[in-house]
């Protein structure tokens, strides 16, 4: 083999040492075995510290009944249930919290950014407040105004009847709720059905529209159906309507659903805070979008409404949406601020099961787990978004 | 947040070189000079800090007793306010030396978490206390309401467990810090207060805008032994906090006093309260401490009736009555062991 056609390769340590290449991949595995033994000097110093002072370590206390109750969540649960089943209730109230949150602090952001670049005087300027005053002030002193406000509502026995069966007081929102009956399958069927109706609609009226140029309505009539369709079903199947009536029994109202004053405090908390940030996110897509798209528009007849709609906003998404993911998962991270208002969410059921178990490190290490398998997959989410606007280029 | 500081505590842990703390704790504490102490971060009567800083309470003088056992000065202590969360892991990352801060006697603390509980200083039970308007006599009346109530103590578990028991439901309130809590009971956002009696009585003095106007219902649902703590591995220093609060004990027994205890070393005749005093020598030398330790203790902190009285008793706003923490004799439950 000696006879290969470029001078023979230098093989001397010396000379492996100033190869760009090797070096390279040396540093590389430098790296990575460091990053290895540092994280197995952690685990491995901290299970010997936890071992030298006899603490329980494992996920064992998992399985074990909780023993404390939790105020609000929505699958059933009782003291008697395990501390997994717990720590699901705090799951599911965190992502409650932060999923509503994102769909409101989204509406009231695009609204405000949209506002802000109102031709009206008074709107622009009301939206300036409104960023200015909310983004730089603590979200935690946020919650706590929220939640003082929310308890500074009258007591139940004074509560303020609303009428049709709704109470609002200090215990929350009150509001009557039908009893479930197993013949409202059908109706759900059809709702379900309806909702994938929406998607096909969507389909045939973008299909039409670039072929013969009519557009259809299929937003509003979509919607109409999902309410039509299963109140038809309701009717037709002559299902018994049975509602739940709030009603003053001892020291609260019993029956209904209620909206609970911490929930509703920490909601509209983090909502109306994250909505000002994603309101200047708003303004500076559609600011970056160049104004003679607009005039371009307007020449061609279309409406101002129109053209935010259908000409400017689809090009302001593309620089909205990189940011507007950072903004979506600070969100689900400041819903941890819930311990301080005292909605059960995930931190504050941990947290109780931390104390009551000792298992510090254990309780950490998973609620971390459960924030960065959340955040990863809204990420994931966002960034497939992201690529369905990008503009394509060829 | 309380959360941040559970997170470091467990980097502490991991970091932390293994051999740091392996050494005993009485030694490592005689070489740094001080009893490093865990204290609660503020709560009236037990551990609060006066407006110059200067803590005081039942808890502060279990911290400066053994402080005054060890060095014979009752002020060399340092103290390290501690949320409910974080006092565990404080004290078994070797954070503090002595963790006094209202924490109760449990099966669970006492072995898996690593912990010695030294001597009860508090027979407290978890109580409940509601606005007088509401009319409600007895706990058994609380089938419905609101329960405002602490996270991170045994707190959550008696209410859950005493309510499953009685067949009554309930809605916890659980908000971490105690103003907010107090603040959102005083709002009626609860209709009911629940924590240890001591506690109630604490805030009640000190948070609500007029005292008169809640009481605390005469039920207790458990059992609440509180009892200074320390981590496994040193039962020299054990020895030593334990005996320091039942020198406290003792001496109250025997009518030894911040005030005659020097004329007691000097007269007394009673063979016990020689050796309690050092004037029989012996007891000092077993424990690793001067002859006269059990001395300065009383000297300086005063018998545990006086620093009961003081801090929590009719010398204080709390006015609790000695109850359960009376001396045997006296039909409570405060009992030391024989000094010899």
């Amino acid at each position: 083999m000696s006879g290969m056609g470029k001078s023979a390769k230098p093989t001397t340590l010396r000379a492996l040492l100033y190869s760009a290449r090797f070096r390279g991949v040396l540093y590389q595995v430098l790296v990575v075995g460091g990053v290895l033994a540092l994280g197995w000097y952690l685990v491995h110093n901290t299970l010997a510290n936890l071992a030298a002072r006899g603490i329980a370590t494992g996920l064992g206390f998992l399985g074990q009944e909780s023993g404390f109750d939790i105020g609000e969540g929505m699958i059933p649960y009782s003291a008697a249930d395990t501390y997994a089943r717990a720590l699901l209730v705090g799951v599911l109230n965190t992502l409650k919290v932060a999923v509503l949150g994102i769909m409101l602090a989204s509406v009231i952001g695009l609204t405000v950014g949209i506002a802000r670049l109102s031709r009206n005087w008074l709107i622009a300027r009301l939206a300036t407040v409104y960023v200015e005053g909310v983004r730089n002030v603590p979200l935690l002193l946020q919650l706590f105004v929220w939640y003082g406000i929310v308890t500074a509502l009258p007591v139940p026995r004074q509560a303020i009847d609303i009428g049709l069966g709704v109470f609002l007081s200090n215990r929350g929102l009150k509001i009557p709720a039908p009893v479930w009956h197993d013949s409202y399958w059908p109706a759900i069927i059809v709702l379900a059905l309806a909702f994938l109706g929406l998607f096909v609609l969507r389909r045939w009226a973008m299909e039409r529209m670039n072929r013969t140029g009519h557009p259809f309505p299929w937003l509003s009539t979509g919607l109409g159906a999902m309410v039509v369709l299963p109140l038809l079903t309701l009717m037709v199947t002559g299902a018994p309507v049975e509602w739940s009536i709030p009603e003053l029994k001892g020291f609260n109202f019993q029956g209904g659903v209620d909206l609970s004053p911490e929930f509703a405090a920490l909601l509209a908390g983090i909502s109306v805070y994250t909505a000002a940030f994603i309101a200047e996110i708003v303004r500076s897509g559609i600011l970056a979008v160049p104004h003679g798209q607009t005039e371009a528009a307007l020449s061609l007849g279309l409406s101002r409404a129109k053209t935010l709609r259908l000409v400017v906003l689809p090009q302001a998404l593309r620089v909205i949406v990189p940011p507007l993911t950072s903004q979506y998962l600070n969100l689900l991270k400041n819903s941890s601020l819930a311990v301080a208002i005292g909605y059960p969410d995930l931190v504050s059921v941990a947290n109780t099961a931390i104390n009551q178990t000792g298992q510090a490190v254990e309780g950490v290490a998973l609620t971390m787990t459960v924030y960065l398998i959340v955040s990863l997959a809204l990420s994931l989410l966002m960034n497939w978004y992201n690529s369905k606007v990008a503009l394509v280029t060829r | 947040m309380k959360s941040l500081k559970a997170f470091t505590v467990a980097a502490a842990l991991a970091v932390a070189a293994s051999p740091a703390y392996a050494g005993p704790t009485f030694d490592a504490v005689k070489a740094k000079g001080f009893v490093q102490c865990g204290v609660n971060l503020g709560l009236y009567g037990f551990s609060a800090p006066d407006d110059k800083g200067n803590w005081s309470g039942l808890d502060v003088d279990v911290c400066r007793a053994v402080a005054a056992a060890v060095f014979g000065d009752s002020t060399k202590v340092k103290y390290s306010p501690l949320s409910a969360q974080q006092r565990l892991p404080a004290l078994q990352s070797g954070e503090i030396d002595l963790l006094a801060r209202n924490t109760t006697w449990t099966l669970s603390r006492d072995t898996a978490n690593g912990l010695n509980f030294t001597v009860v200083n508090y027979y407290d039970g978890q109580g409940f206390m509601v606005p007088t308007k509401l009319g409600v006599k007895s706990a058994k009346e609380l089938n419905g309401a609101t329960v405002c109530v602490l996270p991170g103590t045994t707190t959550e578990q008696n209410l859950a467990d005493w309510f499953r028991a009685n067949k009554l439901t309930y809605k916890p309130v659980v908000i971490e810090k105690n103003e907010e809590l107090a603040a959102a009971f005083i709002a009626g956002r609860c209709d009911v207060y629940t924590s240890d009696a001591s506690q109630l009585a604490a805030i009640r003095a000190n948070e609500m805008p007029n005292p008169a106007d809640y009481a605390i219902l005469p039920e207790l649902i458990s059992k609440e032994p509180l009892a200074p703590a320390v981590r496994h591995g040193d039962d020299q220093w054990l020895d030593v906090v334990r005996w320091s609060i039942f020198a406290m004990i003792a001496a109250e027994e025997k009518g030894v006093t911040m005030g005659n205890v020097d004329q007691m070393a000097a007269s007394s005749a009673d063979p016990e309260v020689k050796r309690l005093l050092g004037v029989t020598a012996g007891n000092g030398k077993s424990l690793g401490l001067d002859e006269g330790w059990a001395k300065a203790v009383i000297k300086q902190v005063g018998n545990y009736g006086e620093s009961f009285e003081r801090n929590v008793g009719q010398g204080s706003k709390l006015k609790i009555a000695r109850g359960q923490n009376s001396l045997y004799n006296h039909g409570g439950l405060m009992y030391a062991p024989p000094f010899k």
